[in-house]
């Protein structure tokens, strides 16, 4: 039933809200500290327990991804519904923060490239497979 | 005219949906023929949703955007915090805990830099903007980290609207340059294999921005990328609100 998928998302979002809260006030904040967090770490733990006792029917996945699918153009709405004209006095925040936030992680993913040594690129990995499918009985399967 | 604007306002939500379905339709087509495939509809319509919002504040007055319009109120409530935390936890369904293990350790090196990295970067702009508070400054921060953990923080640690705008202005500017740059930085930053693939996913974040980025440069590479991807905002999620907030708020004393 599809309403079984849109209730246990309903559950793990109200358990995650739930925890979240109380995290705050045992931290002494007015916040609710990763309660979405906590919340999408149940419906994972959920979706590997429904998968491991073969119980994850269509409906249930149905009424889920319904949502997931739902999520950009909530993003959206969300968009807006903002205070954007308060915000645009601190315009120029916007583009510092983005592109420096982008320049530092491009520079990152070089710098880890080059500290973790040569890999295969896609075009080896590519011409590699071609020869391989040549030679079915060698052909590398997969494992598990 | 008035039995329109009745009938829009009896169906807030309804009007919402389709308001938003149809801004989605037009930036499709832009993302389509204007940009060619190069920046994502969604980003597209995020960018439009903020500009509209901008009008709605400044033929109103009022701070809540578009929402402030009669006819427009439901996307008060389509895009408040309520739908957005269920729709967001729904995504991580979609995460396969097998595919995870696949990304082994450098996914998961590289997504905790590409989350704490731009945080500390955002908060540094906002901090040399003049914010003082940690609420502004965390929010800023991980808006920085993606354009949904920007507000998914600031609505959990009760920062301002105008301060949250910001967050997702920040992380949607940061997700059309990922998208627009991949292809020229490609070749410099070493991006032609599935790991540097899977580092860049887990850095970059956004998965809009990632997979739009990494099409560009080499369509194999989308699903390699998008695999540490889709952790990021859940992790972002997690740790904005926790543990850097408690750490921002640690450092300025408050």
């Amino acid at each position: 039933m599809t309403i079984s998928g849109v209730a246990l998302l309903a559950i793990c979002t109200l358990l995650g809200g739930l925890l979240g809260d109380l995290l705050g006030v045992a931290l002494g904040v007015k916040a609710n500290v990763g309660g979405v967090g906590i919340a999408m770490m149940f419906l994972i733990a959920a979706r590997l327990w429904l998968v491991r006792h073969g119980v994850l029917s269509h409906g249930l996945k149905t009424g889920v991804e319904f949502w997931g699918s739902f999520y950009i153009p909530i993003v959206v709405a969300m968009a807006a519904q903002q205070n954007v004209v308060a915000a645009a006095k601190g315009g120029p925040i916007v583009v510092i923060a983005g592109a420096g936030a982008v320049a530092v992680c491009f520079a990152m993913v070089a710098l880890i490239g080059r500290l973790s040594g040569r890999v295969e690129t896609m075009d080896e990995i590519e011409s590699r497979e071609a020869i391989e499918a040549n030679v079915p009985h060698f052909k590398s399967g997969r494992v598990g | 005219m008035t039995m329109i604007s009745h009938i829009l306002a009896a169906n807030a939500l309804i009007t919402a949906f389709a308001a938003v379905g149809i801004l989605m339709w037009i930036s499709g087509a832009i993302s389509k023929y204007l940009t060619f495939g190069r920046i994502h509809g969604s980003a597209i319509a995020i960018m439009l949703g903020l500009l509209l919002a901008f009008f709605g504040g400044i033929t109103t007055g009022g701070e809540k955007g578009v929402a402030d319009w009669p006819a427009l109120t439901g996307i008060a409530l389509m895009g408040g915090a309520m739908l957005r935390d269920f729709a967001i936890v729904a995504t991580a369904f979609e995460v396969d805990v097998v595919h995870a293990r696949k990304a082994g350790l450098i996914g998961a090196v590289a997504l905790g830099l590409g989350t704490v990295v731009p945080f500390i970067l955002g908060v540094l702009v906002a901090a040399a903007f003049g914010y003082t508070d940690a609420e502004s400054l965390t929010t800023i921060g991980a808006g920085a980290v993606t354009y949904i953990v920007g507000p998914v923080t600031g609505a959990a640690i009760g920062a301002s609207s105008p301060v949250i705008a910001l967050s997702i202005a920040t992380g949607v500017f940061k997700a059309v340059i990922v998208m627009i740059g991949t292809p020229f930085v490609a070749n410099m930053i070493g991006l032609n294999n599935p790991r540097s693939a899977m580092v860049f996913g887990g850095l970059m974040g956004t998965v809009s921005g990632v997979s739009g980025g990494l099409a560009a440069t080499d369509r194999r590479l989308v699903p390699y990328g998008a695999l540490t991807a889709t952790f990021h905002t859940g992790l972002g999620c997690l740790v904005a609100p926790s543990i850097l907030y408690f750490t921002v708020r640690a450092i300025i004393g408050s």
